[in-house]
C-alpha cells in the first residue's frame, strides 16, 4: 500500500475530525493508506453520510400502503396501479451551481436522472426548485443574473438533449441566496412493477461491470466540497465541478433499460457523488457482500491516474452493475450496440470487504458495511430557533391597493417565469397535460390511464420566521396544489437546504423543520420516500434561511386537466375555504411585507391542518364532478394576486366582498386553505363544500377584459387585463436585461 | 400504410412519432436503427426530433453519414415520402435533401412554445388534407430552428410553391417566416414544428394530424 504518511494536517484537509480518524483506525485495525483516507473522507462527508441529519431524519414518516421502496435506495418507489410504479427523488446541486452555474446545474439534472433509471424506471418528468439572490441587488445583481441564466441554460441543455420534459418548478429571490444559490432538481420515472432494479451486489463470484464514460480527474472531492462552507478560495474549486454530457447519458439510459430486459443484471447503481467508491461499497453493503476490483481495468480518460484519483473521481455518466456470472456477454452486447464502454473490473466476494487493487497490488481494503453505513452519527447541539420580533408592522406610507397589486405582479417571486421555462422542452414524450406555470404539473402514464401530478414548494420567508411552521405550510401548499387539479397526494420527497449544522441555531432550524415536515406529512398521508440534505449553505459566514423544499406527487385519472384561467364570462366565482383571517403578526412573512413594505416580521400565516385537508377533499370532489371550469390556489401575494393570475387568459372578473379586514389584509394576506374556482354550477359547488364543512362564499362573477375588486362601497382594484398581462409577462426579461 | 421511424442514438422524439402514428393516426409504425442499410419495406419514413449523435457539432452534421441515411436517400430518390421533424429537418438539410440551413434561434436560446402555422400549399403529400390557408397550432421545441438560405434559393422556393408552412408569428428569426419546406419533387418535407406533439386533444391540439392524414391519402397502398 501507499506509504504516504498520514499526518494530522492531511486528516484535517480531508475534513475528517480527529474522532472520525480514530474510528477509521479502529475499523481497519491499522492506520489507513492515503487512498483509504480519501475513500473514508468522501463516504463520511456530510453529503454522503448525512451524519448531522440522520438522527433527525428517522422521525420522518416513510411507510404507506402504496410505498414499494422508501429511503435508502437511489429513489423512492410508489405503486400507481395497473402493474406500474413511479420512482422519484429530489437532489440538490447547490454548491457546484454557484461555482460553475451552467455545468453545475446540468450535472445536477444528470445525477438525479441516473438515480431514477438505475432503478429501471424511464424518466418522464423533471421539476426544478431554484433560489437566487435578487437580480437588482446593488452589489450582487450582475452576478445573480449571470448565475440564473447559466443555471437555466444548464438545465435546458441537459434535460432537452436527454429527452425528459422539464414540466414545472419554482424560482424565488432573496438576498440570503446572494452567495449561495439553490438548485434542487426533482425527477420522476415510470416502470413496470416487476422490472424494478435495486443497487445490491449479490451472488458470490458474479462479475462487477463498469459502464459508460471513462474516468477522468474531474470532480475529485465534489462530495466534500458540498459539505463545506464557501470562502474566497472556493472559486478556485472549479476543477471539482464536473462536465456533463447529456447525449452520453441518453445512451446510458437506453442501454441500461435494454440490458435490464435481458435478465442478466443482478444489481445496478449509478456513480454519482464519490463515484466508484460510493457505488462499490454501497452495493456491497446493501447486499451484505464484498467487492473486489482492479483499477487497471477501469476505463480511464487520462494516463497516470493514482488509485486515490480513480476511486474519488466524479466523472459523470457512469454506472456500476453486477451481472449473473456467465451472462456477461448479453450485457456487453447491449452496451456495444449503444457504443458504450462496458468492462468487467472485478467480482462480488463473500468477505464483506471493498478490496481495491492496482497493478495487482492491494491499495485499499475496507469493510463495506462500516464504510457505507457506520459513518459517525452526530447529535449536534441545537438551540431553539430564535423568535423573531412579534412587533406589529413598522409604520409605512399607505399604498393604493391597485399600485400594490401591479408592483407585486412584477416582483421576482410572483411574475411570470416564462423566460425560464420556454427554454425547457416541457413536452417531449407527449405526456404533459399541465406544464410550467400551472399550480401542479401533470404527466400522464400512457400505459395505464393514470396521471401523476407534482408540485415543488418551499417558502424560506416562512421558514425564517418559524422553521417548523414554514415546513408544515410547504407541505400544505404542495398538497393544495395537487388538490387544485384534482389529484390525491400519495408520497413525498424532500430537499433540506440549510446553513452550517455545527452552529446550534442552524441545527435548531434543521431539527424544527424536520419535525414540522414529519408532522405535516403524517397528517396529509404523504410518506417521504427519499430526498436529500444540503448543509453548509454559507458563504463568508452568512447562512441561507432555512429552505426545506418539498416535492409531493399525486395520482388522478388521465383527463383534460382543470387549469388556472377563467374560461368564459358570466360564471360564478367561489372562494373555496373562505376569506380566512389575518392579523399584524401573521402578515409579516407575506409578499406584501417583502415587496411593498420591504420588511419581515412576526410569524408565518396560521395553518389549520384539519381544515386544510377538508378543503382538499372538497376540491377533489368538485373536480371529479366536473364542476370547476377553472381553479387556482391562493399562495404568494394572496387573494388579489391569485385573482389577477386567473384573469391572464383574457377573461376578467368582478369581485365583491363585505369584509371587516383592512384592504391590505383582505387582498394580500397569505392565509392557506383557499382556492379560487369559477363554475357554472355554484349551488352544486356550495353543496359539496358544505358536506366537508368548508366555507365557499360566492365572491363574484367572471366578465370580459377587466379585473375589478370592491369591498363594500370602496373600489380597491380596477385594471385592464392587457395591462396586467404586460406587467406580469414582461417583468423577468426586463430584470435580466438591466 | 406502414411508417418507419428512424432511430439515431440521440433521437428522443422517436417514441412520440411512433405513438402519434400508431395510436392517434391508427397506422402501423416500426423503428429503424441508425446503422441499418435498408428500410425494410416501409411506405413512409419519419426522421424524428432529438439530438441524433449529440449534435455537439452542427446539428445533423454527423447523422448525414450514418448508414441509414444512404437508404433514406435512395428511398427519397425513388419517390418515397420522407418527413423530417425538427432534428430530422436539420438532418435533411445537412444531407442535401433540402436546401438552406438551420442556425441558432435569433434570441440564442432554446424555445419551447405553441406556434401558429399558415398552410402555404396544398400541393404536397404532406398538406393535401388541409384547407387553403388553414392555420394549424402545434409546438416548436428547438435551439437551432432559424431557417436561412440565399436569396435565390428563397425565391426559388417561393416560385416553385415549396414552402409548406410559414409561422404566423415568427419565433426564431427564420427568413421569410419559413417553418417547413419541400424538395423539388415534393416527396421530402422538413419542418421545425412538431406535428406528432399535436395529434390528440390531451396534447392541446390535434392539428398535426393533418400532416399524417395527408400522407395516408397520398401514399396508402390502394386496395381498390
Amino acid at each position: 500500500m501507499s506509504t504516504l504518511a498520514i499526518t494530522p494536517d492531511l486528516v484535517a484537509q480531508h475534513q475528517l475530525a480527529e474522532s472520525e480518524y480514530r474510528k477509521i483506525v479502529s475499523i481497519l485495525g491499522r492506520e489507513p493508506s492515503y487512498t483509504e483516507l480519501g475513500i473514508f473522507s468522501v463516504m463520511w462527508s456530510e453529503h454522503c453520510s448525512y451524519k448531522s441529519s440522520r438522527l433527525h431524519l428517522k422521525k420522518l414518516p416513510t411507510r404507506g400502503k402504496l410505498v414499494v421502496q422508501g429511503p435508502g435506495e437511489n429513489a423512492g418507489i410508489v405503486d400507481v396501479g395497473g402493474g406500474y410504479v413511479i420512482a422519484f427523488k429530489i437532489e440538490s446541486h447547490n454548491h457546484p451551481s454557484f461555482i460553475e452555474p451552467f455545468q453545475g446545474a446540468a450535472t445536477g439534472v444528470g445525477g438525479i436522472l441516473r438515480d431514477i433509471f438505475t432503478m429501471g424506471a424511464r424518466p418522464i418528468a423533471v421539476l426544478d426548485s431554484l433560489r437566487f439572490g435578487p437580480l437588482d441587488d446593488p452589489q450582487a445583481g450582475p452576478r445573480n443574473r449571470r448565475i440564473l441564466q447559466g443555471v437555466v441554460a444548464g438545465i435546458a441543455h441537459y434535460g432537452n438533449c436527454f429527452g425528459v420534459p422539464t414540466v414545472g418548478g419554482e424560482c424565488v429571490f432573496e438576498p440570503c441566496y446572494n452567495g449561495n444559490p439553490l438548485v434542487n432538481v426533482f425527477a420522476l420515472g415510470v416502470a413496470k412493477k416487476e422490472d424494478i432494479f435495486y443497487a445490491r451486489a449479490a451472488g458470490i463470484g458474479n462479475p462487477v461491470i463498469y459502464v459508460g464514460a471513462k474516468t477522468g480527474r474531474d470532480g475529485i472531492h465534489g462530495a466534500s466540497m458540498a459539505s463545506a462552507e464557501f470562502t474566497e478560495e472556493s472559486k478556485q474549486k472549479r476543477p471539482n465541478v464536473q462536465v456533463g454530457d447529456p447525449f452520453l447519458e441518453k445512451l446510458l439510459l437506453e442501454a441500461c433499460l435494454e440490458a435490464m430486459q435481458t435478465g442478466a443484471i443482478v444489481g445496478i447503481q449509478d456513480m454519482g457523488a464519490a463515484g466508484l467508491t460510493c457505488s462499490t461499497c454501497e452495493m456491497g453493503s446493501r447486499g451484505g457482500t464484498g467487492i473486489e476490483i482492479e483499477l487497471d481495468l477501469v476505463p480511464q480518460r487520462e494516463t497516470g491516474m493514482t488509485p486515490y484519483e480513480i476511486m474519488l473521481s466524479e466523472s459523470q455518466e457512469r454506472m456500476l452493475l453486477v451481472a449473473a456470472k456467465g451472462r456477461e456477454d448479453e450485457v456487453f452486447q447491449v452496451f456495444r450496440k449503444w457504443g458504450l464502454d462496458a468492462v468487467t473490473i472485478g467480482q462480488v466476494t463473500a468477505d464483506g470487504l471493498l478490496r481495491v487493487r492496482q497493478h495487482g497490488e492491494v491499495v485499499a481494503e475496507i469493510p463495506n458495511r462500516e464504510l457505507a453505513d457506520e459513518a459517525p452519527l452526530y447529535d449536534r447541539p441545537h438551540s431553539a430557533p430564535p423568535c423573531r420580533p412579534l412587533a406589529p408592522s413598522p409604520a409605512h406610507e399607505p399604498v393604493s391597493p391597485q399600485a400594490a397589486l401591479t408592483t407585486l405582479l412584477a416582483s421576482g417571486d410572483i411574475c411570470s417565469k416564462r423566460y425560464i421555462w420556454e427554454q425547457y422542452d416541457y413536452q417531449v414524450r407527449t405526456n404533459t397535460l399541465a406544464g410550467p406555470g400551472a399550480d401542479a404539473a401533470i404527466v400522464r402514464i400512457k400505459e395505464n390511464g393514470v396521471s401523476i401530478a407534482m408540485s415543488l414548494d418551499g417558502n424560506s420567508r416562512y421558514g425564517y420566521l418559524s422553521p417548523r411552521e414554514g415546513a408544515m405550510l410547504a407541505v400544505a401548499e404542495s398538497c393544495r396544489n395537487l388538490a387544485t387539479v384534482g389529484a390525491q397526494p400519495v408520497a413525498a420527497t424532500n430537499c433540506l437546504n440549510f446553513g452550517n449544522p455545527e452552529r446550534p441555531e442552524i441545527m435548531g432550524q434543521l431539527v424544527a423543520a424536520i419535525e414540522g415536515l414529519g408532522e405535516a406529512c403524517r397528517f396529509f398521508d404523504t410518506p417521504i420516500t427519499g430526498g436529500n440534505v444540503s448543509l453548509y449553505n454559507e458563504t463568508l459566514g452568512e447562512g441561507i434561511w432555512p429552505t426545506p423544499v418539498i416535492g409531493i406527487v399525486g395520482l388522478m385519472p388521465t383527463a383534460a386537466p382543470v387549469t388556472r384561467d377563467f374560461k368564459a364570462p358570466g360564471r360564478s366565482i367561489i372562494l373555496l375555504g373562505g376569506l380566512g383571517d389575518c392579523d399584524e403578526m401573521r402578515f409579516g412573512g407575506t409578499q406584501y411585507a417583502k415587496v411593498i413594505l420591504k420588511e419581515l416580521w412576526g410569524l408565518p400565516p396560521a395553518l389549520d391542518m384539519d381544515y386544510e385537508k377538508r378543503v382538499h377533499a372538497a376540491m377533489r370532489e368538485i373536480v371529479a364532478a366536473g364542476l370547476a371550469e377553472s381553479a387556482h390556489d391562493l399562495s404568494d401575494g394572496g387573494l388579489a394576486v391569485a385573482a389577477a393570475e386567473c384573469c391572464l387568459g383574457g377573461v376578467g372578473a368582478a369581485l365583491h366582498f363585505e369584509s371587516d379586514l383592512s384592504p391590505e389584509f383582505l387582498l394580500f394576506h397569505e392565509g392557506p386553505s383557499r382556492i379560487l374556482i369559477s363554475t357554472a354550477n355554484p349551488d352544486s359547488v356550495a353543496e359539496l363544500a358544505a358536506r366537508h364543512a368548508v366555507e365557499a362564499p360566492r365572491v363574484g362573477i367572471t366578465m370580459n377584459s377587466a379585473l375589478a375588486i370592491r369591498n363594500r362601497d370602496a373600489t380597491l382594484v380596477i385594471a385592464k387585463i392587457d395591462s396586467l398581462n404586460a406587467i406580469y409577462e414582461g417583468s423577468l426579461a426586463n430584470q435580466l436585461r438591466s | 400504410m406502414k411508417f418507419g421511424v428512424i432511430v439515431f442514438p440521440g433521437s428522443n422524439c422517436d417514441h412520440d412519432a411512433w405513438f402519434a402514428v400508431n395510436r392517434n393516426l391508427g397506422h402501423p409504425a416500426e423503428y429503424i436503427w441508425h446503422d441499418s442499410p435498408t428500410l425494410g419495406g416501409v411506405d413512409a419514413v419519419i426522421l424524428p426530433g432529438g439530438f441524433a449523435y449529440g449534435d455537439y457539432l452542427r446539428c445533423g452534421a454527423i447523422a448525414k453519414f450514418s448508414p441509414v441515411m444512404a437508404a433514406v436517400r435512395k428511398f427519397a430518390a425513388e419517390g418515397g415520402p420522407v418527413l423530417g421533424i425538427c432534428n430530422g429537418f436539420q438532418i435533411l438539410v445537412e444531407a442535401g435533401l433540402l436546401p438552406g440551413a438551420l442556425i441558432r434561434n435569433r434570441n440564442l436560446k432554446f424555445i419551447c412554445r405553441e406556434v401558429r402555422l399558415r398552410t402555404e400549399t396544398l400541393d404536397s403529400p404532406f398538406t393535401s388534407a388541409a384547407e387553403r390557408g388553414q392555420i394549424l397550432r402545434m409546438p416548436i421545441a428547438h435551439g437551432e430552428g432559424c431557417y436561412i438560405a440565399d436569396e435565390r434559393t428563397l425565391d426559388e422556393l417561393a416560385a416553385e410553391d415549396r414552402v409548406a408552412f410559414r409561422y404566423v408569428e415568427n419565433p426564431n428569426g427564420s427568413m421569410r417566416d419559413i417553418a417547413a419546406i419541400l424538395n423539388g419533387r415534393r416527396n421530402v418535407l422538413g419542418l421545425m414544428p412538431h406535428p406528432e406533439r399535436a395529434t390528440e386533444p390531451l396534447m392541446g391540439s390535434s392539428d398535426g394530424l393533418v400532416v399524417f392524414r395527408s400522407l395516408v391519402m397520398a401514399f396508402q397502398p390502394t386496395a381498390a
